[in-house]
């Protein structure tokens, strides 16, 4: 007790430099609990888009398969050697009494431009059943419809904040805007969904697959989406799907096939080392926090060496001196986690307000940042603790 | 009280061994007021380190209090030192940030005594020294001499068998110096036994024994025929 409130005192005493000292504790801390909370914020709302999308979904992906070399004329992937899915091989799928609706997708990143304002945007090639399949449908305006896709109208759904980049507002039907300096009408605006895993889908612009098709310059289908007919179902589609594959492609490794399941599971993988990176990082911040600690802790002992042998001649033993010093370590370095908590989660707060996602300190990582400095502060207090400990009270009287 | 036969203590400098002290005798008895007097390098502050438990003899025997001090261990002395002796220096040595009833209670601290107990015998030491009113002060609000009397009454907290003072009125003007000097004589003349370290023979002229050492060897006896080889 005696100690504690001594060490206190001590660190009191000397205030600017207890709190440089702590700063490096502060900053672990802080960087700990916050990047921690976007790893795991990332993970929420990575996992909630992706629910959202329903969990009837699979999702197909095909890699351009080429035997040998390649042609001289492959510039689109189609040429010889190529095994070409087509539409309607894909649409015949919708026959299978588990699956509800088929629709590729073809996409890539194309500049987009309305007035005078220039982006890099998702543009995205789909069927009408798009909208069904991954449950996102228009706030106004309409969806990319039959007819579309027959006469490859340039015609597009545009997604909110690309809307709000280009021009101001989300209010936009009827305008329009040029992809790679082709003019589109606008006929409908997206519902907004936040953040994904591939970048925002508020970010994209839809417009009907043949077209995107022409514009993208692919002629064989790379992705597609389908939807079993209800949760149930998913497993059966899914093998109908990978039955179907197989047949056209004899090569389990030239495609795949997720469901959300295990698309959930592959994102959480990613998150999580993602997580444990940067949980890593904020760590070796906290480390170099100690060796702070250590190298103050060093210098207070050669500062107080004549307190020190004024204590060991009124009868201070060793274990009270190094006591005294590893006591002083710890509540720098547990005073500077309790600080580094606080403030990580003041910063939070504010970051939410930037990231616009909802970001929470958890009760576990809380514990471990303090448990953590409280540790480094044992670590790197021990040896000057120990240092001190050792001097002779007369050398240490009269030290001047 | 203390007995020492036959103390030597050498130390190395450079390449030659210097006996700091070359076999001291010394006895002194219970509630006796001893000065010890000798210039500066005839060996007297190694006597009082050994005298105080700082440090220990290379050779020779010593009593201190019944006990002989040999072959213990640091952690051992620090005890000794606790509760038996207490100390006054030169420089006061008083810790700048605690009060001067924080200072007083350090060697109770160390003794693990509650709080309540040092609070009452930390008051009990500074009346005893005519400070009771400033004991809420710092060392750097006091003067010289209520440093060194905060000093004193510290030595007193323990009730320690042995005062041992090492040039107490050494950074004192010769006024603060002579009510430091009569402090001592009242604690001697309460029972306490205390042994002064001085240079300064106008001192050691007050205390009632004189021990003279002089290159490391303690030269002739003083004062009332204890007899002092």
């Amino acid at each position: 007790m005696q100690t504690i409130s001594m060490a206190f005192k001590a660190i009191w005493g000397n205030k600017a430099r207890s709190f440089l000292t702590m700063l490096g504790v502060i900053i672990g801390v802080i960087s700990v609990t916050v990047l921690v909370a976007i790893g795991q914020g990332t993970t929420a709302s990575v996992t909630e888009s992706i629910s959202s999308m329903g969990t009837n979904l699979l999702t197909v992906n095909i890699q351009t398969r080429r035997v040998g070399f390649g042609g001289r004329n492959n510039r689109s992937g189609g040429g010889k050697g190529t095994v070409i899915l087509r539409l309607d091989e894909i649409l015949a799928l919708e026959e299978d009494e588990t699956i509800d609706a088929v629709s590729p997708t073809v996409s890539g990143s194309l500049t987009v431009k309305a007035g005078n304002t220039n982006t890099s945007a998702s543009v995205m090639g789909v069927l009408p059943a798009y909208q069904h399949i991954i449950n996102q449908g228009v706030q106004a305006g309409r969806y990319i419809i039959d007819a579309d896709v027959e006469n490859r109208s340039a015609v597009c759904v545009i997604g909110t904040e690309l809307a709000q980049t280009l021009f101001g507002n989300t209010n936009v039907v009827g305008n329009s805007v040029h992809v790679n300096g082709r003019k589109f009408r606008i006929v409908g605006v997206l519902e907004s969904k936040g953040t994904s895993m591939s970048g925002s889908s508020d970010n994209t612009i839809v417009i009907p697959f043949t077209l995107a098709q022409r514009m993208l310059e692919s002629t064989s289908i790379t992705s597609f989406y389908l939807s079993a007919v209800d949760s149930a179902s998913v497993d059966a589609a899914q093998t109908a799907v990978e039955r179907f594959l197989y047949k056209k492609y004899q090569n389990e490794s030239t495609y795949s096939v997720m469901n959300q399941t295990q698309m959930l599971e592959t994102i959480s993988e990613t998150t999580g080392t993602m997580s444990l990176m940067l949980g890593g990082i904020a760590g070796i911040s906290l480390l170099v926090g100690g060796i702070g600690i250590m190298n103050i802790m060093l210098v207070s002992v050669t500062e107080r060496t004549r307190e020190i042998g004024i204590r060991k001649a009124i009868g201070a033993k060793r274990s009270n001196i190094l006591m005294q010093f590893l006591i002083e370590a710890v509540v720098i370095s547990g005073l500077g986690g309790v600080i580094g908590l606080a403030g990580g989660y003041g910063l939070m707060r504010v970051l939410e307000q930037f990231l616009d996602m909802p970001l929470e300190m958890s009760m576990g990582v809380a514990q471990l940042a303090i448990g953590f400095s409280m540790g480094v502060g044992v670590i790197f207090g021990l040896y000057p603790a120990d240092k001190a400990s050792k001097l002779k009270p007369i050398d240490a009287l009269h030290y001047s | 009280m203390i007995r020492m036969t036959g103390i030597r203590k050498e130390y190395r400098m450079g390449d030659n061994i210097v006996a700091a002290l070359d076999g001291v005798d010394i006895h002194i008895r219970p509630q006796e007021f001893v000065s010890i007097i000798g210039p500066s390098g005839s060996g007297k502050s190694t006597l009082m380190n050994i005298i105080g438990c700082l440090d220990m003899a290379d050779e020779g025997v010593y009593l201190f209090d019944g006990q002989e001090i040999s072959d213990y261990s640091e952690d051992e002395l620090a005890a000794i030192r606790n509760k038996k002796i207490g100390f006054v220096f030169q420089q006061f040595n008083l810790l700048p940030k605690l009060t001067a009833r924080e200072n007083v209670e350090l060697p109770l601290v160390y003794q693990g005594m509650s709080a309540w107990k040092r609070r009452k015998r930390s008051e009990e030491v500074l009346e005893r020294v005519g400070l009771l009113d400033r004991m809420g002060h710092k060392p750097t609000e006091l003067s010289g001499g209520q440093q060194q009397r905060v000093a004193i009454a510290r030595a007193l907290a323990a009730n320690p068998s042995l005062i041992l003072a090492d040039e107490p009125t050494g950074n004192l003007d010769s006024k603060t110096g002579a009510e430091v000097m009569r402090l001592f004589h009242e604690l001697h003349e309460a029972g306490n036994t205390i042994v002064l370290i001085t240079h300064d023979a106008g001192i050691a002229a007050q205390t009632p024994r004189a021990i003279h050492i002089h290159d490391g060897r303690v030269l002739e006896p003083a004062g009332e025929g204890e007899v002092v080889i």
